[in-house]
């Protein structure tokens, strides 16, 4: 017995050793590397290779790459979980990577990071989709309401049957306004048409997505729409032969007999213009909420999928958009039970969409909370 | 070919198949990692870097320990006897569940209370959830490996609903995340650790301490190696299961207290992170000893926190760092089988079966 501890205790003293040379080393080799570039960490919510929200994300990463080049050296995890605090521990490891820099694109992870960014004031967080911020911590994001309505318009004029489909992740209000966006662009050419919505509770998970899609689809949607960071629910549609609305990215490709257009992001310009501002030493906890005058967000290029004369009609709608002519959210706006919410000459101020907590007419479904 | 029952393998015997078993983990994971075009001596240092480099990687390195030892007490008291717990996560969620209703949900617990309270209902709810497969295996003979699986299921379903219902912060407009814990449940850190961590090497004392040198301990040693000799010494078996079963459930649902109070201050259905299942290997490992416990599950948690680290610091994909761990898992837990049997090939059928060889 005592033999079997002195063995045990032999070999917990050898990895102690190891890791007080494996400290010295990294000590060292970390001094040298650092002087010069900026790290800059990103966390992922699902994979980089998703064609769909990280993907997007990730084409910023490589624009801020090219753009600063050797000034950064940029890390990132994918497939981190917001649903619990995994986040802390890959934030916390980023930062011991040396990332003075924190990027973090989903929702969930807004209360970790707001705990975590007391902890390293010299770092600086930013943080995706959220409302939280702090003297080192800003939250970002786009108006992808505004090209969702213009997505709305495109499937008001394709459904022949007048029920169209939307895969929804989760009750929030970010998710809750594009429904909203995409509803008011349906209604606008096409005041029959509905919208149903169905949660799935994940905002990555390509299974549980197309399964969605298909009961909406046998629920006679004939076009998909969606608030879901993978392509599932445009599979599911073209295996129906039915039309569909993506989301992030262009996926043309992917499904190339359904795939209408999709409200997409091009967070690039954004990061390079953070990261500038970081290592110039002018940067300020400002929350960022841009639209399409800034390019953050965009319609994709409609495909020969989309119904004709929807063209003109984007066009047109996006010109008053840029221009400040049109607001997505200005009055009359009824909600489900038909009650005016947004009276006529009036809009919703930014506070009101950001904590938004019902449907508009048109809108099939319901926000479960308590 | 066949398989014969190694009888009195030899220390020098069972260090030279572990050695074997740890060479061709590297070999052959070094071959995959050479396939991804990565260095493997570079993979290597830093997964060691990653889990022991420097004092936040080495916390995170003891946080993912300590719920590995914690559950791993708790699955040894349930092997010992030859029970076969695979319900290490139900039984997480269900301790987690009962020390999220008393931290949230019962008002008017004094601070300097709360903590204890938490600790007991976890315990109690982790080891009642283990009792009903003990008590449908004592007094039918139910299989237990199956009930303790399928209850996994149940108690999952249950704290989703709970996260998604009745339980949903309403603060969190709509996303389904449950309240954070009251300041007063949750554990208080010593050297910017948990008091898990103390608390998970308290518990590997009191185990080796009741299996060494408690009747109850013995009794359970003895159920493990054969009902009827139990029996015959007039020992109530259902009575050692039920018991020990109720041990090992509830050291599972202290892992689930440790993991909600100290590390994610709220319940979530994450919160076994299939601690539960990994806590089966790390068992296994320690040959059921509970000291060895300690030292299997710290090498683990390298394996798990180097793994986390290759993602960022070389960019190797998840997928990638995940079959690497279980590469390594493999080639050490298949060292296991040899050091129990062995493989005896026969080339000829002699006549005189199992005579003299010549």
């Amino acid at each position: 017995m005592r033999k079997r501890f002195k063995s045990l205790f032999g070999l917990v003293l050898a990895v102690l050793c190891l890791t007080m040379v494996l400290t010295g080393c990294d000590g060292q080799g970390g001094a040298n590397n650092k002087e010069e570039k900026v790290k800059v960490g990103f966390v992922y919510i699902g994979s980089a290779e998703d064609k769909g929200y990280t993907y997007a994300h990730d084409q910023g990463r490589l624009y801020l790459q090219e753009k600063l080049g050797d000034k950064v050296e940029i890390l990132y995890q994918e497939n981190v979980s917001d649903a619990d605090n995994s986040s802390v521990a890959v934030m916390q490891s980023l930062i011991d990577q040396g990332c003075t820099i924190i990027f973090a694109n989903s929702y969930g992870y807004m209360d970790y990071m707001h705990d975590i960014a007391q902890d390293y004031p010299d770092v600086t967080f930013l943080h995706c989709s959220g409302s939280k911020s702090a003297d080192n911590m800003l939250n970002y994001f786009g108006r992808i309401y505004q090209p969702r309505y213009l997505s709305g318009i495109v499937a008001g004029m394709k459904t022949e049957t007048n029920k169209i489909g939307y895969v929804a992740a989760y009750p929030i209000p970010e998710v809750v306004r594009g429904i909203n966006a995409f509803t008011l662009g349906v209604r606008s050419v096409n005041p029959d048409a509905t919208v149903e919505v169905v949660w799935t509770s994940t905002w990555y998970d390509p299974a549980t997505e197309k399964q969605a899609a298909i009961a909406l689809l046998d629920n006679n949607c004939d076009v998909i729409a969606q608030h879901q960071d993978t392509t599932g629910p445009q599979q599911a549609a073209e295996s129906r032969g039915k039309w569909s609305i993506g989301y992030n990215c262009d996926t043309s490709e992917v499904a190339a007999k359904s795939y209408m257009t999709a409200p997409v992001w091009n967070w690039g310009p954004y990061y390079a213009e953070q990261v500038q501002k970081v290592i110039d030493g002018t940067w300020k906890p400002e929350n960022y909420w841009g639209g399409m005058e800034d390019g953050i967000v965009a319609l994709a290029p409609l495909t020969a999928n989309a119904p004709e004369g929807a063209q003109e009609k984007v066009d047109e709608m996006t010109a008053k958009i840029m221009s400040g002519e049109f607001k997505v959210f200005q009055g009359p706006i009824k909600d489900q039970s038909g009650n005016i919410r947004v009276p006529e000459g009036t809009e919703l101020t930014d506070e009101e969409m950001l904590s938004i907590d019902w449907f508009v007419e048109g809108v099939v479904g319901t926000i479960s909370s308590d | 070919m066949q398989i014969v029952n190694r009888s009195g393998t030899s220390t020098k015997q069972i260090i030279l198949i572990r050695f074997i078993a740890i060479l061709a983990a590297i070999v052959v994971s070094s071959i995959f990692i050479g396939f991804l075009g990565y260095n493997p001596f570079t993979v290597y240092q830093n997964m060691l870097k990653g889990s022991l480099g420097s004092t936040i990687r080495f916390r995170a390195t003891l946080l993912e320990m300590i719920p590995l030892v914690v559950t791993s007490l708790g699955i040894l008291i349930a092997f010992k006897m030859k029970f076969w717990n695979i319900g290490g996560e139900g039984q997480i969620l269900m301790g987690a569940f009962a020390a999220s209703f008393v931290a949230l949900r019962i008002d008017g617990i004094p601070d300097f209370l709360m903590l204890p309270l938490i600790f007991l209902a976890g315990f109690l709810m982790g080891g009642l959830w283990a009792l009903i497969p003990a008590y449908f295996k004592a007094r039918f003979g139910a299989n237990e490996t199956i009930m303790t699986l399928m209850l996994n299921y149940i108690a999952l379903q249950f704290i989703t609903y709970l996260q998604f219902g009745p339980w949903r912060d309403p603060k969190a407009m709509g996303f389904p995340k449950i309240a954070n814990f009251p300041d007063s449940a949750l554990l208080p850190k010593l050297f910017g650790i948990h008091i898990g961590l103390i608390i998970s090497i308290l518990l590997v004392v009191v185990v080796t301490w009741f299996m060494r040198n408690t009747k109850k301990g013995f009794e359970i040693a003895v159920v493990g190696e054969s009902f009827a000799t139990a029996r015959y010494a007039g020992m109530n078996v259902s009575q050692v299961i039920l018991f020990a079963m109720l041990l090992s459930g509830g050291l599972c649902g202290i892992t689930g207290v440790i993991q909600t109070s100290g590390v994610n201050k709220t319940l979530t259905m994450n919160i076994s992170s299939g601690y539960g299942f990994s806590a089966i290997i790390t068992t296994w490992l320690s040959g059921l000893k509970a000291p060895m416990v300690l030292l299997v599950s710290f090498l683990f948690a390298i394996l798990l926190q180097g793994g986390s680290y290759i993602q960022s610091a070389l960019q190797i994909p998840q997928s990638a760092a995940d079959v690497l761990q279980g590469m390594i898992l493999f080639c050490i837990l298949g060292s296991e089988f040899f050091v129990r049997y062995k493989i005896r090939f026969r080339k000829k059928e002699h006549p005189n079966n199992g005579g003299v060889s010549p």
